[in-house]
């Protein structure tokens, strides 16, 4: 699968052959609960959690009705401390900002902390294209990297992947190792950090994410629980950030609130094993750090959402908490929902950067449950947004023509009293006269997509309820 | 309404209940006659939540003015469901932002809605029911209720009441039975894998019983559990809490 090439369109036939794919079922059903059950435990044991979202929410809206002052005062302070800023207002902007400076550098390999900007602009392919090695060091992306595949949760990456296919890859991929080796959880984990170890060391550049970037510090702000990012930026001469614009605080204090809630709400840690704050290249004075250090920040189409009816998805943290308490995501993982962001903060980016035209199947596949909005550290409505992107296939017409036929049709039946009665008695009756229907409704519209699966219960006899209702009163 | 008159509430019947299951109006009128309430029906049809929300805002608008004018001039308008109820307490509001008019009258109605088993316990404070049912069952939130109105409580604890009924949770009961309403037929098969785990967690608890506030959600577990052949019956909550529940369950033979 490629990242410039998503197959978010076909998202239902994505889902089928997810949901028949049973290392995928399996890795979903056991790594499903936990995030959600250290959440609830997180939140119990924080009295002030659900205030800290309320501010939260308030310092990123506030951020995001003064972006442009924050970016500007953020890439003077970065000039201050000696690095650079380099705006990349399209993804291929940022591919060819990053190949730059890999190129001067004189780059052979590149190590990569965790970034799903990278992702998102395909960086790992037009540096390969380029006879540039990238090496993924965050263990999730690693696994990923190597089943030439792109991650299927934004913090953690390999989640669709069971154990045993992470030992499998290991064998084969790790030759150099003693094939009688005993694989366990720690064994794999320390296997691939010893594989990885060299990497740092031989890398010219080190590309990482960015969790937040501070305007009145200048600093970029990065969490990981393994110690990845850290090695992969001090390590390599030049280190380069990557962040999209909207990843702004203004102040350190900020910067802490939302790190009060980010490990929490992902997976129920009070802290991630690793926070990180950087700023400019490496000073006289210092024992290590980059001797070069840029930043890319990219645009790639939210400020096109500044101002607008999905302005407030550019309050998101990327902390998961939406996809590990959602039903669809659990059910098909990430996979398929065809780019780079699953699930419901996926529901609603994709099509606000791809465009509906593309991205439209995924606000579409939600019942509207709640559950991501009511877990949300930031209160971002995303079921709102969701409807939203429906409505607005709706205007442009595209909506697919039997589901436009239909609602047409209970338009007009139920804006006539006389006609809805008619209607809904007939349907009792019908209905009630098939009983225990177990055959295909093919000749109700979308009515087969029910009896595939369940039965359809009959009502009860006696007719509709207003019917019954009115005999009553008479 | 002065203090000592009945109020005067208006039932919205909800289309499915309408259509499949009246039993579910019955007992909503019972259990608010018995609450001291004076009932009327007025004729009204859909909500249009299901326009709502696959996008025809205008479809929506149009079957919500309908359903304003329907229920104006009532103390109170009680919902057997918490989705349809949820439409009109939070969405009506959203539909006439731009049409200050109709954005009044939306809120006053918004205002007056309730769910019935939430209106039972949180506005007219009944802490308890006089109904019997010998039965083992086990009680799924549904989503609009629960996250959008706040529906938890209230329901146990009007269930807690009713002599012979013991109550067992299961595994996750707030997470989403996989309706969605037109979502289960425009995505069968991720419904199908939803309701798939949700029946898995009803049937470890070993109740006989399925209850829930919802009927569109019972007649997707309700219709799943058959479909597994299991013997799992299910059923409205109101017609436990009003003494109903002795007639068959949903979609069996009367």
């Amino acid at each position: 699968m490629s990242t410039h090439h998503p197959t978010t369109p076909q998202f239902k036939a994505n889902a089928r052959a997810a949901l028949a794919n049973p290392n995928i079922q399996r890795a979903m059903q056991t790594a499903g609960g936990g995030f959600a059950a250290g959440r609830a435990k997180a939140r119990a044991e924080m009295p002030e959690f659900d205030a800290l979202r309320d501010r939260a929410r308030d310092l990123k809206d506030h951020t995001l009705a003064h972006l442009g002052d924050y970016l500007e005062t953020y890439e003077a302070n970065v000039i201050a401390d000696g690095g650079k800023v380099h705006w990349a207002e399209t993804a291929e902007d940022a591919r060819r900002i990053v190949l730059e400076i890999c190129q001067n550098a004189g780059a052979h390999s590149v190590s990569k902390g965790k970034t799903m900007i990278s992702e998102e602009c395909g960086i790992n392919e037009h540096l390969e294209a380029h006879d540039i090695r990238p090496v993924e060091t965050d263990l999730g992306e690693y696994i990923v990297q190597l089943r030439k595949e792109v991650p299927s949760h934004i913090i953690a990456p390999a989640v669709h992947v069971t154990l045993d296919e992470v030992e499998k890859l290991f064998r084969e991929e790790h030759v150099h190792m003693d094939p009688a080796r005993r694989m366990g959880l720690d064994t794999m984990l320390a296997e691939a950090r010893g594989v990885l170890r060299e990497k740092y060391f031989a890398a010219e550049v080190g590309i990482t994410g960015a969790n937040m970037l501070i305007a009145e510090t200048g600093q970029s702000v990065i969490v990981t629980n393994e110690g990845n990012g850290d090695l992969t930026q001090s390590l390599a001469r030049v280190h380069v950030v990557m962040a999209s614009l909207e990843k702004i605080v203004p102040t350190l204090d900020d910067a802490g609130t939302i790190l009060r809630l980010l490990a929490r709400s992902a997976v129920g840690q009070q802290a991630s094993v690793y926070t990180t704050f950087s700023a400019g290249p490496r000073r006289e004075e210092d024992p290590d750090g980059p001797e070069e250090y840029h930043v890319v920040l990219l645009d790639n189409g939210r400020s096109t959402m500044l101002g607008g009816e999905f302005q407030d998805m550019l309050r998101c943290i990327r902390c998961g908490a939406c996809m590990n308490h959602c039903p669809v995501y659990r059910a098909v993982g990430g996979h398929a929902y065809g780019w780079v962001y699953p699930g419901p903060m996926g529901a609603v980016l994709t099509p606000s950067l791809i465009g509906v035209e593309q991205g439209g199947q995924l606000p579409n596949a939600s019942t509207f449950c709640g559950r991501c909005e009511a877990v949300c550290p930031m209160r971002i409505p995303l079921p709102r947004m969701m409807r939203a992107y429906r409505a607005i296939e709706f205007d442009k017409g595209l909506t697919p023509g039997a589901v436009r036929r239909g609602l047409a049709g209970w338009r007009a039946v139920a804006q006539r009293p006389w006609l809805y009665r008619r209607i809904t008695g007939a349907l009792n009756c019908a209905l009630a006269l098939l009983g225990h229907w177990r055959g295909n409704f093919g000749w109700l519209p979308l009515a087969g997509g029910w009896t595939d699966h369940r039965d359809m219960p009959a009502p009860e006899k006696g007719g509709t309820f207003q019917s019954q209702w009115a005999r009553r009163s008479r | 309404m002065s203090k000592h008159e009945k109020p005067d509430v208006a039932l919205m019947v909800t289309c499915l209940v309408d259509i499949v299951r009246p039993t579910v109006g019955f007992a909503t009128v019972k259990l608010l006659e018995d609450a001291g309430c004076r009932v009327s029906v007025p004729a009204q049809s859909c909500c249009g939540q299901p326009n709502w929300n696959s996008g025809d805002r205008a479809g929506a608008a149009e079957l919500a003015r309908r359903m304003i004018a329907a229920l104006e001039g009532h103390d109170y308008v009680i919902v057997p469901s918490g989705s349809c109820a949820a439409t009109v307490i939070k969405d009506y509001p959203a539909m006439f932002t731009d049409d200050p008019q109709w954005l009044t009258r939306a809120e006053d109605l918004a205002g007056r809605t309730h769910e019935i088993v939430s209106f039972l316990a949180d506005v007219l404070g009944v802490e308890g029911v006089s109904a019997r049912l010998d039965a083992h069952a086990t009680y799924h939130d549904s989503c609009s209720g629960l996250r959008s109105l706040g529906i938890k409580e209230q329901p146990r604890a009007l269930l807690a009441s009713v002599d012979g009924l013991e109550l067992s949770e299961m595994a996750e009961p707030e997470v989403c039975c996989g309706f969605g309403g037109t979502f289960c037929v425009k995505y069968p098969d991720i419904s199908n894998k939803m309701v798939g785990n949700k029946t898995d967690d009803i049937l470890e608890t070993n109740a006989e019983l399925l209850l829930a506030g919802d009927l569109g959600c019972l007649m997707n577990m309700g219709g799943k559990l058959s479909r597994r052949g299991k013997p799992v019956r299910a059923r409205h909550v109101v017609e436990v809490l009003a003494g109903m529940a002795d007639g068959p369950a949903i979609g069996e033979e009367g």
